[in-house]
Formats: structure tokens, C-alpha cells, sequence
């Protein structure tokens, strides 16, 4: 359980949870970042923040601290993107 | 006009090609004006369908959800659920989604199905799909659907273009509706009675599109506009809510996860091929957001633009203004005979006319350069790059371009805020924005520079003190857009989520034609209020006049030549006129920056553009109109002018502090009609522009009382 801040450029994780209270989970959920979702760290910009990461065939930048409540499980770097249910 | 024109509304998800469709359908025939009562644009234009079917055609602004959390996002779901006021519900709905992603893209598709609006889809960048061998089955993707139309299109080439046009009249006569969704049954039930509890609190039953944001929304904007009280709301929301928490969704997350679930059966068997690629984007990325690379070529192409809006535009500036003054050579001798005439047309309408056409090229070739950047993929790519910048004070990386062609000019700086997605920061932008020391601030620093800097201390503090008056406007602006945002602007702060889309070949029908509409919109809406104060202003100037001052001035110095009688005159003339007796009256407000009632009433005179200071001076000074920055005799005038009364007679007025003093004062006062006018209309109202005039006036006067006041003190 890492939070998304700490993947390393070109890492893969598999997001465990968000928080859906918050506009900025609500806004990747559009998107199609659901649970289940395996996401890459692409880069981070020049400065440090904000991330560029990859999904379901997208890249979509975001801040650091806007990311603080997406959660991903490092092991996986499967290439399978089902989501699952949030509980 | 039939009774009722048929319209139809495009929507879609960002970087789809959406307007370029939009232009391809409608040939340029287009309106540009303004939803009431909101900032956003309304773009509609003329469709000829076949068969002498002709429909409105509506570009909504990209969105990616119905959720509505910023302002346009809300207008897009008001417009399509017919309402907001003064707009009716279109007769039906044209999707566009981007081939290459429509699992994301028919997520929006899918929203829409709900609300029961007659709809064709249009999977548009059919090429790039094709060229990443993507193959898409429209047919099966109809069929899923509903039935309902399903275009291949690539709006860039031209392509498919003729078939939207048949699509468009296909559901209109068959009204065909997309297939919704099944709810799972404890979610159906919750809608159902959020649906039955509004219809019996309200009288009206709401469209299940409704209910849906009622559930699922965090915002009360539907059931404000239903008109269904929270005291009512309240526990129907709850229960309807832990429905859905039974059926294990959590509500704030179960329409893109129920959503989501069910396109994936939709696309199954659809696509084949070509999944996952990002085509050009990766390559590009790793060059153009390199840690190093990156920033270099940021600051390259940033300066490329700088150097465009503000070197570039000189030439065409040069031009209008020698077309102005030839217009006026012309129509001055015919009014030789009626002098109040021939002045108000050459000094107010001409020059009134001039004023706003001179921002005229730096608008068209900054549009040009933002078009490029937006519409190639990298302005997303600028903002990735500079947004920790601006991050912190409020702003986000897309406030980078406003701010910096404000360095040339605030007007075309104010209409490129609209880049900014976020309502916040794209006030807070256009709020800073008049503070970045524009090229109107120029003659001003370099006068007092080359007249008293220069000579005093040596070229070298000439040119400390003319950056360090560049950088005034930036000190302050950044503070205010922190306390702007963080303690005064109640507006939500949107997250800065930016999708960095697909490199493109911009189309240079769509950069133009952009282009020429933020011009067009200039000139309608700021134009004619530049053009009245410049007419206000030369009044104030020019009235009352006193007939026999020739003679006077003559009586008292008869040995003047005919050049220093019209410049004697030109001072006198102004000193009696209404702005002269003004600038005397409030001489005493400006007393503690050290200014004089001539400099008073170059300031006063300056408040609708701030670069005639400088001519202003030369008349308030008797040098006669035409003064420039490099004028000697202006120099020597203002080098030898004293206080004649007063605590200070005798002693220079043009002292450092006083020097120092009036820069800053010009460096931070809001002298300057058009960017009123501009914020005023960027912003939906005068408030802000008001807000904005009063605020950097009065810290001008402040810090202008500051500086000399401790000048005058250390020296």
C-alpha cells in the first residue's frame, strides 16, 4: 500500500482506493481511474510536481498533493484493467 | 424564421476535434456570444443537413462528465437539460468522441443517454485510430447502442463530414435515443424515489437526468434549481443513498463504477487492434518535459512568443498609427474653419479609434502563438512544466501565457485567461494580469531614466532602475493573487487534473478562424467603451475654451515665434480647461508623492491610457504636443522645473524621490481604459473591474507616498 506520490518514474501500480468525497477522485473516476486500475508514473515535471501518469490509454498530469489520497499496490504491474467494486 | 428553429447540440470530451467538426459542419457561419449571466462562450452556427434541413448547431465546451463541478461544466448540463434561462432543450444531441479512447469518451456518451434526448454518435479522429490500427466495428457499436447512428469521422482531413450532416437528420426524423444503461435494481429504486419524493414536494417530476445528479452529485445545484428545500431533501437523499451503499457502491463513486461496468460489455468484440498505443505523445514527451531539455525549450518557445507579441506587432502598430495620422492630415485642413470640430475628430475620434485598433495586432499574433500551442497539444505540456510555479499562490500553470504577454500588452494577456479551465485561477489571473509592466509603461521609465537617472548616476543605475521597474508589478502581483485566492474569492478551486493529449498538427482554418473571433469580440465589446472615454477624456481636455488666449500670451511676451506661441497656448489651454482646474483641485491628493499640479494633470489625463503621459507632459510643460521619451527639450524642461510656492520653492520638482515616485506610481496604477473594459467583459461584469481599478489605484498612490517619502528622508 503505497500512496501514488511515492511510485518512481516508470513504475506500474494497481490503485487500491481514493477517496470519492474529494473533487480531484471524483474528476479520475470520470475518467476511468476506478479501483482495480493498474496506472504508471511517467514522469514527474521538471520541478517535482506536479506527476504525469498513464491509464486506460491516457496521460493526465496531477498534483502532489492532489494525489495524496490514491493509493496503489506496487506489486502488481499486470497489464489487466478491471475495476472493482468500492466498498 | 420558422417559429421554432430546430437546434442540436455537440458535445464531447476535450481534444476530441470537437470544434473543428463544428467548424467543418457549420463553414464558418457562426455567432459567438455569451450564455446570460455566465462567462461562457456560446458558440452556435448553421447546419445544412440535406434536403433543405437547416438546424442550429450548438458547440458546448468540452467536458468530460455531467457531474458538473466547475462553471462550464454546469452550463453544458443546464443547456442540455433546457435549463437555463433565455435557452431552449436542443432537439437533439451529436456526441463526438475520440476514436482512439472510447471506452473513456463513451462514459459521456452514456450520461447522455439519460436524458432521453434523440442522439448520434460521431467516433471522430477516425485517421489516427486507422493509422495506430485500431479497427472499430461501428456497426456492432450501433447496434449496442440503441440503434443510433454511428459515424467515422476525421474532422481534420475533411472526412465523414457528409455523413454527420445525414446523421443529424436521420435522428431527428426517427428520433432515435441511445440505449441506457440497467441500473442495478437497488440503484433503479433509489432514483425511483428521489423521482416520486421531489414530484410530490414539488408538484413537477423531474427527468430521471435529474435524479441522477440529485444521487450521485455532491452539489445541490439540481435540487436548488427544482426547487426542492434541504430540510425536505435531506433524509430522501440519505435513504436513497444507503440504497445504494447496499447494493456495495459507494454513492459518491457507483455512477462511473456502474457506468464503466457496462461500457466495457458494450465494447466488447467492438475494437480490435491497436489498443494501448500512445502514438507520438510518449516520444515527444521524453524530449519536450525532459527535467532538462524541457524547461529550455519551454523558455525558448515562450520567448519566440514574447518576443512575436511584442516586436512583431510594432510593425502593424507603426502602420495603424501612420494611417491615423494620415487620415488626420487629411480631415484637419477641411476643418481649419471649426476648431472645436477639427479637434474633436482628429484628437478624439481618430485618436479614440486608434487607441483600440493599436492592441489590434498584438491580439491577432498572440491568438495566433496560443491557437498553435493549444490546439498542437503543448500549451497542456506548458502548464505541466510551470505549474508548481504558480501553484502555491492560487494560480496554475496555464496563468504562465496571460501573465507573460502582459509584459507586452494586459488586453490580449485578459483574453488568453480563457485557457484557464478553473474559474478561480482564471480570475485570479486576469486580476494580475494588469499588473505585469506592459509596453504602454515603457515611455514613461524611459524618460525619467534618460532625463534624471542617467545623467545623475551613470548609465548603469539607468538600467537597475528600468528592470527593477519591470519587476514592481510582479511583486505585488503575486501577493494579491495569494490573498485573492486563498482569503477573498468564495469561488471552488477546481483540481488541476490536465489531460496531456496527442501531438497534432494544428489546422490552420481553426487557429484563424479562432483568432479572428477573439479580435471581432475585442472590437465590439471594448472597443466602443475605449472609444467613449477617449471622447470623454479629450472633452475635459478641450472645454471651456478661452478665445482671445493668442492675444494674451502675445500681450505678455511679444518677442514669442509661432512655435512657442502654439506650445504657450497648448499649456495655457489646458491649464483653464476642466482637467487642468481638476488637476489643480486635487494637486493636494498627490502633494505627499511629490507631484505638481503639471504632472497631476498628466496623471489624471492618463487614467484612459497611460502612455500619453509623456505628450501630456510636453504640453503641460509648454513644449507642445508630440513629445517623445528621447525629447531633449522635454528633458531640459523638466530638468529646470522648480517649485514656485510651498514649503519646497525653490527646489526641483523632479527630484529622485519624486522621479522614483511617479514610476512606481505608473508601474502599479491602473491607467488604462481597454483592460477595464476587457476585465470587465472577460470577467461577466463590472465588479471585478471596479475592484481591480480602485485596488491598484489606491496602492499606486500608497506606494508612490511610500517611495518618496523615504527617498526624500535618506537623502
Amino acid at each position: 500500500m503505497t500512496p501514488l506520490s511515492q511510485l518512481l518514474p516508470g513504475q506500474y501500480g494497481k490503485l487500491s482506493s481514493l477517496n470519492p468525497e474529494r473533487a480531484v477522485d471524483q474528476r479520475l473516476m470520470a475518467l476511468g481511474l476506478l479501483p482495480g486500475m493498474v496506472l504508471k508514473l511517467i514522469r514527474r515535471a521538471p520541478l517535482g510536481d506536479p506527476l504525469a501518469i498513464e491509464f486506460g490509454g491516457q496521460v493526465v498530469s496531477l498534483r502532489l498533493a492532489e494525489a495524496e489520497s490514491l493509493i496503489v499496490d506496487v506489486a502488481a504491474d499486470c497489464p489487466v484493467q478491471r475495476p472493482q467494486k468500492l466498498s | 424564421m420558422s417559429a421554432k428553429e430546430i437546434t442540436v447540440a455537440l458535445v464531447g470530451n476535450p481534444n476530441t476535434g470537437k470544434s473543428t467538426l463544428f467548424n467543418a459542419l457549420t463553414g464558418l457561419r457562426q455567432k459567438v456570444g455569451n450564455y446570460p449571466g455566465v462567462t461562457v462562450a456560446r458558440k452556435s452556427g448553421r447546419c445544412d443537413c440535406g434536403d433543405g434541413l437547416k438546424v442550429e448547431l450548438v458547440d458546448l465546451p468540452g467536458l468530460y462528465s455531467l457531474a458538473a463541478a466547475s462553471p462550464d461544466e454546469q452550463v453544458v448540463t443546464d443547456v442540455l437539460l433546457g435549463s437555463l434561462e433565455g435557452s431552449q432543450q436542443p432537439d437533439a444531441i451529436v456526441v463526438v468522441l475520440d476514436a482512439t479512447n472510447l471506452l473513456r469518451n463513451l462514459f459521456l456518451a452514456s450520461q447522455l443517454a439519460e436524458l432521453n434526448l434523440p442522439l448520434a454518435v460521431v467516433l471522430n479522429q477516425a485517421d489516427v485510430a486507422h493509422e495506430q490500427g485500431l479497427k472499430i466495428d461501428t456497426q456492432l457499436l450501433s447496434q449496442r447502442l440503441g440503434g443510433v447512428p454511428v459515424v467515422l469521422t476525421s474532422a481534420w482531413k475533411g472526412e465523414g463530414i457528409a455523413s454527420v450532416r445525414r446523421a443529424i437528420a436521420e435522428v431527428l426524423s426517427k428520433k432515435t435515443k441511445m440505449a441506457r444503461l440497467t441500473w442495478p435494481a437497488q440503484v433503479e429504486s433509489a432514483l425511483g424515489s428521489i423521482v416520486s419524493a421531489v414530484q410530490s414536494d414539488t408538484g413537477t417530476a423531474p427527468s430521471m437526468a435529474d435524479a441522477q445528479r440529485i444521487l450521485f452529485s455532491s452539489n445541490a445545484h439540481t435540487s436548488e434549481r427544482l426547487g426542492w428545500t434541504l430540510a425536505r431533501r435531506e433524509p430522501v437523499i440519505r435513504q436513497a443513498r444507503d440504497q445504494v451503499r447496499a447494493a456495495g457502491f459507494n454513492p459518491l463513486a457507483a455512477e462511473p463504477l456502474i457506468h464503466y461496468a457496462h461500457l466495457r460489455k458494450v465494447l466488447e468484440g467492438v475494437t480490435s487492434g491497436g489498443a494501448g498505443k500512445q502514438g507520438n505523445a510518449a516520444a515527444l514527451d521524453r524530449v519536450l518535459l525532459h527535467r532538462v531539455m524541457g524547461p529550455i525549450l519551454f523558455t525558448g518557445i515562450m520567448l519566440g512568443l514574447f518576443a512575436s507579441v511584442f516586436w512583431l506587432a510594432k510593425f502593424p502598430m507603426q502602420w495603424i498609427q501612420a494611417g491615423v495620422d494620415f487620415l488626420k492630415s487629411i480631415v484637419a485642413p477641411a476643418l481649419a474653419g471649426t476648431p472645436m470640430l477639427q479637434s474633436l475628430v482628429t484628437d478624439g475620434i481618430l485618436a479614440g479609434v486608434g487607441a483600440f485598433l493599436a492592441f489590434l495586432p498584438q491580439i491577432l499574433i498572440l491568438f495566433l502563438f496560443v491557437g498553435i500551442l493549444e490546439d498542437s497539444g503543448y500549451m497542456a505540456r506548458a502548464a505541466f512544466i510551470m505549474d508548481r510555479l504558480f501553484s502555491w499562490c492560487g494560480l496554475n500553470g496555464k496563468s504562465f501565457v496571460p501573465l507573460l504577454s502582459g509584459f507586452a500588452c494586459a488586453i490580449p494577456g485578459l483574453l488568453s485567461t480563457r485557457t484557464i479551465e478553473d474559474p478561480k485561477a482564471r480570475l485570479a489571473t486576469a486580476f494580475a494580469v494588469p499588473f505585469m509592466s506592459c509596453s504602454a509603461r515603457f515611455p514613461i521609465y524611459a524618460l525619467m531614466c534618460a532625463a534624471f537617472i542617467g545623467p545623475l548616476y551613470g548609465p548603469g543605475w539607468e538600467s537597475v532602475v528600468m528592470v527593477g521597474m519591470h519587476c514592481v508589478g510582479l511583486i505585488f502581483a503575486v501577493p494579491t493573487a495569494f490573498v485573492l485566492t486563498r482569503f477573498i474569492l468564495k469561488v471552488k478551486p477546481q483540481p488541476f487534473v490536465l489531460e496531456l493529449p496527442r501531438y497534432q498538427m494544428p489546422k490552420p482554418r481553426d487557429v484563424l478562424w479562432r483568432m479572428w473571433q477573439n479580435a471581432a469580440e475585442f472590437i465590439s465589446k471594448a472597443g466602443t467603451v475605449i472609444f467613449a472615454i477617449t471622447i470623454i477624456i479629450w472633452a475635459l481636455c478641450y472645454f471651456p475654451r478661452d478665445a482671445q488666449m493668442a492675444e494674451k500670451i502675445r500681450a505678455a511676451e511679444p518677442t514669442l515665434s509661432t512655435h512657442e506661441l502654439q506650445a504657450r497656448m497648448q499649456a495655457a489651454m489646458i491649464e483653464q480647461s476642466w482637467m487642468g482646474r481638476f488637476g489643480k483641485a486635487v494637486q493636494p491628493v498627490f502633494d505627499p508623492c511629490g507631484f505638481d499640479w503639471k504632472i497631476t494633470v498628466g496623471v489624471l489625463a492618463s487614467f484612459p491610457a497611460r502612455e500619453v503621459i509623456v505628450s501630456t507632459l510636453g504640453v503641460t510643460y509648454s513644449i507642445g504636443k508630440g513629445a517623445e521619451a528621447d525629447s531633449n527639450h522635454l528633458r531640459q524642461a523638466m530638468q529646470e522645473a522648480k517649485w514656485l510656492s510651498g514649503p519646497r520653492v525653490g527646489t526641483p520638482i523632479f527630484s529622485l524621490a519624486a522621479v522614483l515616485a511617479l514610476m512606481v506610481f505608473f508601474a502599479l496604477c491602473s491607467q488604462c481604459g481597454p483592460t477595464i473594459a476587457t476585465l470587465a467583459q472577460e470577467t461577466g461584469g463590472w465588479k471585478w473591474a471596479a475592484a481591480s481599478f480602485f485596488y491598484m489605484t489606491i496602492l499606486a498612490w500608497v506606494m508612490a507616498v511610500v517611495v518618496y517619502q523615504t527617498v526624500i528622508r535618506i537623502l
